[in-house]
């Protein structure tokens, strides 16, 4: 970025996106800071029985009953524990209410369209239809998660199919 | 405001009026028409009328116009009344009910329809009083009463003279008292000049920036609108006659006040004419809020209680540890009242009564009873009972249905009743009233009454399950089934609308059940019962394993221990419990729920007895904790359905309980013994999705 062609970083400020960075053990994954609705710790899940095992039940949101999902087991990552450390961030996804649970939430970050890489084939845990793409930040990786597809996803059991349809 | 804001209040008043019309049409006798009602019906149309005109609503104005001239000539008893006319003034309503609704939705109205019933009008004025009836030459001719054809040329005259013309108010036939009150009302409108006469006609001359038509409808409070006759005149040829005047020299320029003051009564003037006094008590008293703004509230309160609850456990707690401070307590249990009074003076809001639904009747049942030649009298009893307002207007057509069923299956044509004895006016009643914590609706007919045989006969046509031996409440609950009909004909009644099938479904999907008495000859019972409210469930708290679940209370019949020797073991898992001569399937909410640590010998459980559907069932818990009312929450808004659930609810300490659905337990217990005890996963659970009826 020269100071000679200011108007295009002036340009790519304007594209620029805010992601909102947390981690699920040592990785570092953001979604569009649009999308949060709240933070707030884990506390009081009711479970529900036959659901799949990553959404661990409803919480009561202010008087909204909302889903938590806890995206470590959905990632299947060896280490899930619940502790005061662990945060629920609350999206809002297709006029929905859903709370994530991750390991912790760091920063928010400004990302540029050049610092966001197109994400390569991944293998099966966790489809690239998912994601918006790789975040690089002088030496840190985020990976870029499109939450509205993710959490909307016939996999994730979170909407009526025959609602949706 | 834009003018747009004032379409959705027109639009509601002229619905208001339009049904205020119908039901005085309804009940006009026509051999002797009360007067009172001709002339709200004409009032009414009048108001209407007025209100189109100002929106622009030109078909319906032109429609309006032409019926209210005919009730003019009604009321003043120039035209007589008939049946048929009374039959084309009400096809009349319904035609300005659908321009009404095409204005609303911002369509033209029906052309043709539009047409057809101004050439009947027409047609119905040129045979009666030998007179063609002409549309309304602008929208501002606002009023048509038998002396005003000179208030346009006052308004005309007014309109001329901007900043306040000269008056001619005479009062005819107007007693001392009444025309010191007048003279009084007037001199608020503007200043008066002269005024002069006797008790015969008593003129009045008044400068004044108010038009004739609001002058004259301020003044029906007092009096009849035929008593004023209102023109302009020349302040110069009518000076000399000031000699007798009480009020000499105009003091001050009407001050602009009291005539804005005056605008916005004239309209509810014009509506309601000199009944005013009586019903300007209700309608200052009531104020229109829409739905979602009551919504929002009703949520806020049901967060307050639970804050409350909340408060209330961590007080209670204290006192445990013996620091609890009385005047803490004090304001608790204050705090808890409040907010309980608080939360019920909220839900009631939302109540409407039944009249809103009973009031449509009148008119499907004469309609019905017509068309189908039959006789019949209808008796509405308990109009003012409430009733939550989603439930009342999803009642309506269940039990438009039922009516229209009762008039076509079950009262007999007037000469069958008087051959066998009965009166030949049929009655149908219906009937609402409040029955422990449901709302219990019948409708009630003398009719023929349903035929047990051949119901079972019709049954077994149609390839139904059914014996001899099934009670005569079941044998009844037969016509409920999907494509069943005892008509032998399908009738244009009968034929239109939803079947019995969808009657039942719409009023089970509102919580509610349906039950059948019927006396062979002597007529049929058909009663709804209902739920007050469907955003507040009594429970019945239970507990499992440490998780507490809510079970619907009026589900639940009874609970008991359950010994060892009434349980019985059926092919493998299959487990009966024998309670009082029966045996009922039992269902473990800790294996269909998958809940640890639960109690799992069913001797140290207890038994709850369930009803779902019509079918019993025991429920293996771990512990009743209590009876509750719970605020219902939707698991479907941001999650989706879970079989076996059927809603959510938020405890006092503020964590979500889930609330049972007992026959899709049933259903997920059967399924998962299928599954052989497998942990049920995603695509097993949208495969018992799918078996579902939903």
């Amino acid at each position: 970025m020269s100071q000679a062609n200011s108007g295009a970083v002036l340009a790519a400020e304007a594209e620029s996106r805010e992601f909102l960075v947390f981690s699920l053990g040592d990785e570092e994954y953001a979604i569009d800071i649009l999308k949060v609705q709240e933070i707030r710790g884990y506390e009081n899940v009711t479970r529900i029985a036959n659901a799949p095992d990553f959404i661990k039940g409803v919480t009561n949101l202010r008087g909204v009953i909302v889903p938590i999902v806890d995206l470590r087991i959905k990632f299947h990552l060896d280490k899930v524990e619940y502790g005061g450390q662990t945060v629920v961030i609350v999206v809002n996804v297709a006029d929905r209410v859903v709370g994530i649970v991750v390991d912790g939430v760091s920063d928010v970050m400004t990302l540029t369209p050049d610092q966001i890489k197109p994400a390569p084939e991944f293998g099966v845990t966790l489809s690239s239809d998912f994601l918006s793409g790789l975040g690089s930040l002088d030496d840190r990786m985020l990976v870029l998660v499109d939450i509205d597809k993710l959490l909307t996803s016939e996999e994730m059991a979170l909407v009526d199919n025959t609602s949706s349809q | 405001m834009d003018i747009a804001d004032f379409f959705d209040t027109f639009f509601e008043e002229a619905e208001e009026l339009l049904s205020d019309m119908e039901q005085h049409l309804l009940e006009l006798d026509v051999d002797d028409p009360d007067s009172e009602q001709l002339n709200a019906i004409f009032r009414a149309a009048h108001s209407i009328k007025g209100g189109a005109g100002t929106f622009g609503f030109t078909v319906l104005q032109k429609t309006t116009h032409i019926l209210e001239n005919l009730l003019d000539y009604a009321r003043k008893g120039e035209l007589t009344l008939r049946a048929d006319l009374v039959d084309t003034f009400l096809e009349a309503k319904d035609i300005m009910h659908e321009q009404l609704n095409a204005y609303r939705s911002e369509e033209e109205p029906n052309q043709e329809a539009f047409e057809r019933i101004c050439q009947t009008l027409q047609q119905i004025a040129l045979d009666e009083i030998g007179e063609r009836l002409d549309a309304p030459a602008a929208p501002a001719a606002q009023s048509q009463k038998s002396q005003s054809s000179s208030s346009s040329d006052a308004e005309a005259a007014m309109e001329e003279e901007a900043g306040g013309g000269h008056l001619l108010v005479a009062l005819l036939n107007v007693d001392e008292k009444e025309r010191i009150l007048l003279v009084e009302e007037l001199e608020q409108l503007g200043d008066v000049h002269a005024q002069s006469g006797d008790e015969k006609r008593y003129e009045v001359i008044l400068k004044s920036s108010v038009s004739a038509d609001d002058i004259e409808a301020v003044m029906c409070f007092i009096i009849e609108p035929e008593q004023i006759s209102i023109t302009a005149t020349e302040v110069e040829a009518v000076e000399p006659a000031a000699s007798q005047s009480d009020s000499p020299a105009p003091v001050a320029k009407t001050p602009p006040v009291p005539a804005a003051k005056a605008s916005p009564e004239t309209s509810k003037a014009s509506s309601t004419g000199k009944e005013k006094p009586k019903k300007a008590a209700p309608e200052s008293a009531s104020i229109r809020v829409s739905v979602d703004k009551v919504d929002q509230i009703i949520n806020l309160v049901g967060e307050l209680i639970i804050t409350q609850s909340m408060l209330d456990q961590t007080v209670s707690d204290l006192e445990d540890q013996s620091v609890g401070n009385s005047s803490l307590q004090n304001g608790m249990s204050l705090l808890q009242r409040n907010a309980r009074d608080l939360q019920e003076a909220v839900m009631s809001i939302r109540m409407i009564p039944m009249e809103f639904v009973f009031s449509r009747f009148p008119r499907v049942v004469r309609d019905t009873a017509s068309k189908l030649g039959k006789e019949i009298e209808l008796i509405t009893e308990g109009k003012s009972t409430e009733l939550d307002k989603s439930l009342v207007e999803r009642i309506t057509d269940p039990l438009t249905h039922l009516v229209r069923n009762s008039l076509d299956h079950g009262v007999e044509l007037p000469d069958v009743r008087e051959a066998i004895g009965k009166p030949r006016v049929g009655k149908l009643t219906l009937s609402a009233r409040h029955q422990g914590g449901n709302i219990l609706i019948e409708v009630r007919d003398d009719g023929a009454g349903m035929d047990r045989d051949r119901l079972l006969a019709k049954a077994r046509e149609n390839g139904l399950n059914v014996a001899d031996t099934m009670s005569d409440e079941e044998v009844f609950q037969l016509i409920f089934a999907p494509g069943f009909s005892t008509a032998n004909e399908v009738t244009d009644v009968s034929g239109r609308g939803v079947g019995m099938d969808v009657v039942k479904r719409n009023i089970q999907s509102m919580g509610g059940r349906v039950e059948i008495q019927s006396k062979l000859g002597e007529g049929t019972n058909t009663r709804i019962v209902l739920p007050l409210t469907l955003a507040i469930l009594d429970g019945m708290s239970i507990k499992v394993g440490g998780e507490t679940f809510i079970l619907p209370l009026s589900t639940v019949l009874e609970s008991l221990q359950p010994s060892k020797d009434e349980m019985y073991a059926m092919a493998g898992d299959d487990v009966v419990i024998k309670v009082r001569d029966e045996y009922l399937p039992v269902i473990a909410i800790h294996e269909v729920l998958d809940v640890e640590n639960a109690i799992t010998d069913p001797t140290k459980s207890i038994a709850v007895i369930v009803q779902g559907e019509g079918r019993r069932y025991a429920m293996l818990v771990d512990e009743l904790v209590g009876q509750q009312q719970v605020v219902v929450k939707n698991l479907e808004d941001n999650y989706r359905k879970v079989p076996g659930i059927s809603a959510a609810t938020i405890l006092g300490d503020g964590s979500v309980a889930l609330i049972l659905d007992i026959t899709g337990l049933h259903r997920l217990s059967r399924y998962k013994k299928e599954a052989g005890k497998k942990v049920v996963n995603n695509q097993n659970l949208s495969f018992f999705k799918e078996a579902e009826p939903s």
